[in-house]
């Protein structure tokens, strides 16, 4: 297949999976911020009044980043796996598209679009209430916007990388349980990854949710950190280069 | 294009279709013309649906030649897709949308404007009876309303060829009287039509040729009157079965 993408198409679809969305946006919402809202209450006020002051901000403030990055993380994995797999597998939506001049190329980039569109909006949501709640210290959290759609994207990509690879709803029970969920907990969203052994320190640098959780911090307090330009540079080549992957691999195992 | 113009509108030359070591399709060779009432018939597993997703182009071909508006679906599948209709025989309309919304969502993809899709939409709601289910969901539609509708979405681009994948399967006579109808209908337009059924009375009222495949090759082929009368048989299920034998095949 030479034939290269049309984003016209590719946002045609991504118009899709909006339509249907906004028909339970509400319970989707809803959904997406139960468990984010759950840890900053549980941990940012109760784990909170014992620690009072992590990297020099107060834990409440430390951690509301991060939930921001985490909640985007798992929405758009949960996008791109569950309900991607739901739409190929057993709606076959994704074969009726493709009888359309929508190219299966332009399918799966819609898809990844919406996934990282839906988790924007939960991100969205959280990052203004955590404004409201005065969590932000410095206007150079806006800078924060680019970085949360990388990350949007790149773990929309992902999930969608992980989809080409399923043969069954289990595969995604393994993603989530060894892959995501130890990332949430050692990218430093709870606490800071330099008290962790400096091998398993270093081991964190890989994981991608690592970068965005710095980077964000910082920008919530003002600070460019330290790396901010190699974790930039890092999590970008990561996106594309799975994005092109998951490309790849969903246009192998649907086009036979 | 009038009917009498005899267009080649659809040519395969050899046509092979491989899945891994299984070949679905083994050398085929046919052509449909237009305006023509195409039927494909075979028992289970015979190639027909692999073939016709060749045709509009989810399956690449492995082999041998397929020319469609006399474009190759390698180079040319948007613009051929663009003029082609199909009912697929899985019935993958979206559950996650209404009656209308379906057609609505596939006008998009078709680049139809807002009036086209809605003129589009009432028409073809219209023509198949679905008037009053417009705004249900999928799923408190009968299995005939479905297929209707599956039909419905295929025609929402006007297209010059329909590519209809056991439309009748499940359905009452009744229902399936209607659907007749409604393909006599869209035959006299003019619009080409491709057909696969297992129901023989529905190929030999419909289809001006057909073919028939066995383990993926073509066996025979024919007007379905005239191929009654050539092997002396009673209609076209005793010669279904005097070709392809008794034996199951899936
Ligand atoms: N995606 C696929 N991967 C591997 N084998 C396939 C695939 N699709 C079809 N086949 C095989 O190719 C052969 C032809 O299948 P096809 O669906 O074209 O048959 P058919 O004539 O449409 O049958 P039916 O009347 O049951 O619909 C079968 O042996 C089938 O198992
Ligand atoms: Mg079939």
């Amino acid at each position: 297949m030479t034939e290269s993408i049309s984003w016209k198409y590719a946002f045609k679809v991504w118009y899709r999976d909006f339509l249907v969305w906004t028909r339970y946006w509400w319970t989707s919402l809803f959904g997406a911020l139960g468990e984010p809202v759950l840890y900053f209450v549980g941990f940012g006020y109760g784990l909170g009044a014992l620690i009072k002051e992590v990297e020099g901000v107060p834990y409440l403030e430390f951690l509301a980043p991060a939930l921001i990055c985490s909640a985007i993380m798992h929405s758009a994995s949960f996008e791109t796996t569950y309900s991607s797999y739901t739409r190929m597998e057993i709606q076959k939506t994704f074969h009726s598209i493709a009888m359309t001049p929508v190219s299966v190329r332009e399918v799966v980039v819609g898809e990844i679009l919406w996934g990282a569109t839906k988790s924007l909006l939960s991100g969205g949501v959280m990052f203004a209430a955590i404004a409201i709640m005065g969590l932000v210290h410095s206007p150079m959290a806006l800078f924060a916007i680019p970085v949360l759609i990388i990350t949007a994207l790149l773990f929309s990509s992902l999930g969608m990388l992980m989809t080409s690879f399923a043969r069954d709803y289990d595969f995604f029970t393994y993603y989530i349980t060894l892959g995501l969920e130890p990332m949430f907990i050692f990218s430093g969203t709870f606490f800071p990854t330099h008290s962790l052994p400096p091998l398993v320190q270093r081991l964190t640098w890989l994981l991608p949710l690592s970068h965005p959780i710095s980077i964000t911090r910082g920008l919530f307090s003002g600070k460019i950190v330290e790396g901010f330009w190699i974790s930039l540079l890092w999590i970008s080549v990561l996106t594309i280069a799975i994005f092109r992957w998951s490309i790849r691999r969903m246009e192998n195992r649907l086009v036979v | 294009m009038s009917l009498t113009e005899k267009t080649k509108i659809i040519e395969a030359k050899n046509l092979v279709k491989k899945y891994g070591e299984l070949t679905a399709v083994d050398g085929i060779s046919f052509h449909v013309n237009a305006g023509e009432f195409f039927g494909f018939l075979g028992p289970n597993g015979a190639g027909k649906t692999t073939t016709m997703k060749m045709i509009y182009g989810f399956s690449p071909v492995s082999q041998g030649e397929l020319k469609i508006f006399g474009m190759s679906p390698q180079d040319d599948l948007r613009n051929i897709k663009r003029k082609i209709g199909v009912a697929p025989q899985d019935m993958s309309l979206d559950p996650d949308l209404t009656v209308i919304q379906n057609l609505q969502i596939f006008a998009r993809y078709f680049d139809l404007t807002k009036e086209q899709t809605e003129k589009k939409c009432e028409e073809l709601l219209n023509f198949f009876h679905l008037k009053e289910k417009a705004t249900q969901p999928i799923d408190h539609l009968s299995g005939g309303m479905k297929r209707r509708l599956l039909v419905a979405r295929a025609l929402i681009n006007d297209p010059e060829i329909l590519i209809l994948d056991e439309p009748t399967t499940g359905l009452d006579p009744q229902s399936r009287r209607v659907m007749w109808e409604r393909l006599d209908d869209l035959k006299k337009k003019g619009v080409t039509i491709l057909l696969t059924t297992h129901y023989m009375d529905e190929a030999e009222e419909l289809c001006d040729r057909i073919v028939v495949i066995d383990y993926g090759k073509i066996i025979e082929e024919g007007n379905p009157k005239q191929l009654i009368q050539k092997h002396g048989v009673k209609n076209l299920e005793d010669l279904f079965l005097k070709l392809t034998g008794k034996g199951l095949r899936d």
